[in-house]
């Protein structure tokens, strides 16, 4: 039996950042990434920066390797898609190599546009909260409801469409979840309308962000399990939200020719999940 | 309470007393005995020959595990078996066993999913509350998390399992299946200094195996070792190419196997983690004892702030008393096999199991 715990520290910054004012701010910890506020430039442009630190655990030849790889897709990906004109934040900066990546500091970084706004989650948590506060708007199928409802269809379309955009670029984002999708701006004003009973806003464009397990592919089997991965998604996340889900797909049909073979794809990607049972 | 446990899923034979003493403390190990069917080098374990093993020593394993125990049989509360996943053949010594007990000792039945088995003799020998699981052995391959009464599969192999990735490349290398293939594949890496270039399959939060195995197979067949070592010839004393280069040698390629195949765990586990939200890591199952894979799982969870929980080949490779505790949580929940369910099958989803002993 061995148990280890000692305290974290995260890891230092590429020293590119470690003496920029105000200094960068940690956002969130994921398994592969840390991400930071930072800005560009001058102090009123923010930007994102996404740091893949070099992982110990690994040898350091294969993590090389691999985090030279992942970031380098990421980059090409994003670079990609800002040339077919698809909302994506634009890459500003970027080291493949990481600078002390051989000393186990540092490790590879993307510096990204900064998007001002907030994840579809956030604004389907808030209709979704709106639902349950109002219960009897629902029943009754008042106006409020009705407009709230033409809403939230509106912009799952608009949801299909973005990611009927990237597919038709030739890119799979690899994690489609609602927290990678930004409704550019958020109006947060729209907390005050909730107050008064009307139903939320859930206005702007969408941006996909996080590409770090995406790739270049344009087969139909690669699109469907990208939207199976989504679909699921909506399932765990927005239960309420989940009947409209076909908005979705209808959107993404609109949104470019080869889409109703990846639509087709999906219905036997559906019947084949994940689920097969184990040997052993 | 007092449960005993029948285990013969794989080429193990297994039997296991254990004790939930009525107030309340840590539940007691009174015996845990185990027989392993070795088969030879450049062979697997055929089921018919796996069956015949288990058949021939079960019930002096169950003897001697009353031995050690101390226990007499009208102590005994519940009988507990694996019922799946797991090989046809050898799974049936156990079922048949345990019938045959249930019916000459007048104790009533409890199938345990196997999986189950290992995770919560994990959580009782470590103490981990809520841990992310890596169940890695011969047949199995998850990253699993508990949630709402279930142990949800997280990440999974797509083909085959890690274990028997390692039994197959042991089997090209000839290498003794005795103790273990996955074993000698250890000490063998630690002899390794060269990386050579796999395959690195990660997809999404699962991996797949098979295209490795390809790869490292072809490389041990370009090199002439796919046999057994010569006299005298070291494992780790490299060839020369034409060109007077050094060749990978056996040990380079063991080696090499388990570093890409542990990055890929260790990855899928961080994952797991980050997404919900645990710091805990508990491996279990066979290759949960090799070392390499320990450490790498302890560097990550160190510089995630969080610790790594493992056990020793007692309770990592398969064996009885991780049934009975399975089994002696569901048989306290109300759970209970009737004789004409008490079945064994090969395949049996961890999230199947409803989990009505944890809150």
């Amino acid at each position: 039996m061995t148990t280890t715990t000692e305290t974290y520290r995260p890891p230092p910054l590429p020293s590119l950042f470690a003496t920029t004012t105000p200094p960068p701010t940690l956002l969130t910890q994921g398994a592969e990434a840390h991400l930071y506020k930072t800005v560009f430039l001058d102090a009123s442009t923010p930007a994102a920066l996404k740091i893949r630190p070099s992982k110990p655990y690994r040898h350091p030849i294969l993590d090389r390797r691999l985090t030279r790889q992942r970031v380098l897709h990421e980059a090409r990906c994003l670079v990609k898609l800002i040339r077919e004109g698809v909302n994506v934040p634009a890459v500003l900066a970027m080291d493949w190599e990481g600078q002390n990546g051989e000393s186990g500091q540092g490790g590879s970084w993307i510096l990204m546009e900064w998007i001002d706004g907030a994840p579809v989650r956030v604004a389907l948590e808030r209709w979704e909260a709106w639902l349950a506060k109002n219960k009897g708007l629902a029943e009754q199928n008042t106006p409020q409801y009705q407009e709230g409802t033409t809403r939230v269809r509106d912009l799952l379309r608009r949801v299909g469409q973005t990611v009927g955009a990237l597919h038709k670029a030739g890119v799979i984002h690899g994690d489609l979840t609602t927290s990678n999708l930004m409704l550019r701006p958020w109006k947060a004003d729209a907390e005050v309308a909730l107050e008064a009973g009307e139903c939320p806003s859930v206005d702007g464009d969408i941006v996909l962000i996080d590409f770090g397990l995406a790739g270049q592919s344009a087969s139909d089997e690669d699109r469907a399990v990208d939207l199976y991965v989504l679909e699921r998604a909506f399932g765990s996340t927005h239960p309420r939200t989940e009947p409209l889900f076909p908005e979705v797909l209808q959107g993404y049909r609109e949104s470019y020719k080869g889409a109703a073979g990846a639509l087709k794809k999906l219905e036997e990607v559906r019947m084949r999940g994940r689920k097969r049972s184990m040997l052993g | 309470m007092i449960a005993i446990g029948l285990e013969s899923s794989a080429n193990k034979v297994g039997v296991g007393i254990i004790l939930h003493p009525d107030n309340g403390d840590t539940p007691q190990v009174l015996a845990n005995v185990r027989h392993t069917y070795v088969a030879p080098p450049g062979e697997g374990f055929l089921p018919k020959d796996t069956a015949r093993h288990h058949r021939y020593w079960v019930v002096k394993l169950v003897k001697k595990a009353l031995q050690e125990a101390r226990v007499s049989v009208k102590d005994v509360d519940c009988i507990c078996y694996t019922k799946g996943p797991g090989m046809g053949a050898p799974l049936q010594s156990a079922a048949i066993t345990a019938r045959m007990l249930s019916l000459l000792w007048s104790k009533e039945l409890v199938g345990v999913n196997h999986c189950v088995g290992h995770i919560e003799m994990g959580r009782a020998v470590t103490g981990a509350l809520n841990p992310v699981v890596l169940y890695v052995s011969g047949g199995n391959t998850q990253v699993i998390a508990y949630s709402s009464q279930r142990y949800r599969i997280f990440g999974e192999t797509l083909d085959m399992a890690v274990g028997n990735c390692l039994d197959r490349f042991a089997r090209t290398l000839r290498i003794s299946n005795d103790p273990a293939p996955g074993y000698n594949i250890e000490q063998l890496a630690k002899k390794g200094k060269r990386l050579v270039d796999l395959p690195y399959t990660v997809k999404g939060m699962d991996i797949s195996m098979s295209g490795i195995l390809a790869a490292i197979d072809s490389l041990a067949v370009s090199y002439g070792l796919d046999r057994e070592a010569k006299e005298g010839e070291g494992d780790d004393v490299p060839t020369l190419d034409a060109e007077g280069n050094p060749n990978p040698t056996r040990a380079d390629l063991c080696f090499s196997l388990q570093e890409t195949v542990y990055s890929m765990l260790v990855e899928i586990t961080e994952r797991a983690m980050a997404h919900v939200g645990s710091k805990q890591v508990l491996i279990v199952g066979g290759v949960g004892c090799n070392e390499r894979l320990q450490e790498m799982m302890g560097i990550m969870a160190r510089d995630r702030g969080g610790s790594v929980f493992a056990t020793d080949e007692r309770y990592c490779i398969d064996n009885g008393i991780m049934i009975a505790q399975a089994g002696l949580l569901a048989y306290k929940a109300g759970f209970r096999t009737p004789l004409s369910e008490s079945t064994c099958t090969q395949r049996f989803r961890t999230d199947d199991v409803f989990v009505g002993w944890r809150d």
